[in-house]
């Protein structure tokens, strides 16, 4: 008998219309409508969404953490790049 | 009469969400894997929501001031009302399922239909219930589909359980007094009603679970006269424990 590991997927959870989904965390399901569900069950339950994505966890692609030196460091030096030059209007709520 | 009858009623429907609710909180800490422990409460607990509505309910229509703790707490075995099928063990995983799945598959109809009713109590609590039972039903089909189309070990698991618990399914439609003469107010839903829709979820899961449908035979009758099974009684006594040791315990 052939046993295989419960596949990964990884949960993403929109909470309000005009929001982007986020990662909530992760389930282990057989496939993608049992991950659903394990995704509705496990971290929906205090109505923290309106809309559920789940991708199998090894459809993720990761950098290398060796790599992080010329992934993110050169960004480190451009300061200008952050807009906290300018002066919002009040009425702009969410920036 | 007809609020004897109502109070009878409300108090079936109720016993039905307790007592499947306490079996299904037998997994809590033993499903076989987190997921579906979570998932399995998480129905217990709707179910316990319908209990708490319906026995507050029915309290109210008695009008003796019992409250739903004193109506779930204590009684004793014999004034419980609730269908065989949601008492039965938990034998294994299989069996949990398939029992949700043949209730379920009649509370998803039945709550749509009740929405109707004349009782605005019954249809707003319809309201509420229809959805939570869909996803009932949802996540059992799922699981007797993957069970019965699994491995050869999962398939005769599930057909072992449905073999097992066919016979108590023939109790969600009877339809003695105390429902016919709320289905003729268009308080309560005739069970006949939806029988086809029962059917017909039944037939189309079990096709695809590689299951065959068992054939018509003797049906287990008495639950809602108070007859049960063995089993009754080993469910109450921890459920009804602590009020009964300590009655009017606040938590």
């Amino acid at each position: 008998m052939s046993e295989q590991a419960t596949p990964l997927w990884e949960v993403f959870i929109r909470a309000r219309n005009g929001m982007s989904h986020r990662h909530a965390g992760s389930v282990h399901a057989a496939d993608a409508e049992m991950a659903l569900q394990a995704a509705r069950d496990v971290y929906t339950r205090r109505g923290e969404g309106l809309s559920i994505w789940v991708v199998p966890s090894a459809a993720i692609i990761a950098n290398d953490p060796d790599e992080k030196g010329e992934m993110f460091e050169p960004t480190a030096s451009k300061i200008y790049r952050h807009p906290t030059f300018y002066e919002l209007p009040d009425e702009v709520a969410n920036m | 009469m007809t609020d004897t009858a109502l109070f009878t009623y409300c108090m079936r429907l109720a016993d039905d969400s307790a007592i499947l609710s306490q079996r299904l909180g037998e997994w809590c800490g033993h499903a076989s894997h987190l997921e579906e422990d979570i998932a399995l409460t998480n129905i217990a607990l709707d179910l316990i929501g319908h209990a708490r509505e319906l026995y507050t309910y029915a309290g109210q229509i008695e009008g003796k001031g019992r409250d739903e703790d004193a109506l779930c707490f204590h009684r004793v075995e014999r004034e419980f009302n609730n269908l065989l099928l949601v008492e039965q063990p938990n034998d294994d995983f299989a069996y949990a399922i398939m029992r949700q799945f043949l209730f379920s598959a009649f509370m998803h109809p039945f709550w749509e239909a009740m929405m109707n009713s004349k009782d605005e109590q019954l249809a707003g609590l319809a309201a509420k219930a229809e959805k939570e039972a869909a996803y009932h039903l949802r996540h059992s089909a799922e699981w007797v589909i993957r069970l019965g189309d699994g491995t050869e070990e999962s398939h005769n698991r599930i057909s072992d359980a449905l073999e097992f618990l066919w016979m108590y399914t023939g109790e969600m439609f009877e339809c003695d007094e105390v429902v016919s003469s709320l289905v003729a107010k268009e308080v309560a839903v005739d069970p006949m009603s939806i029988k086809h829709l029962w059917d017909e979820t039944v037939n189309t899961v079990l096709a695809r679970a590689n299951l065959e449908r068992p054939t018509e035979s003797w049906m287990q009758t008495g639950g809602r006269k108070g007859e049960h099974s063995e089993h009754l009684g080993h469910i109450l006594s921890p459920m009804q424990y602590l009020q009964r040791s300590f009655p009017q315990a606040q938590w």
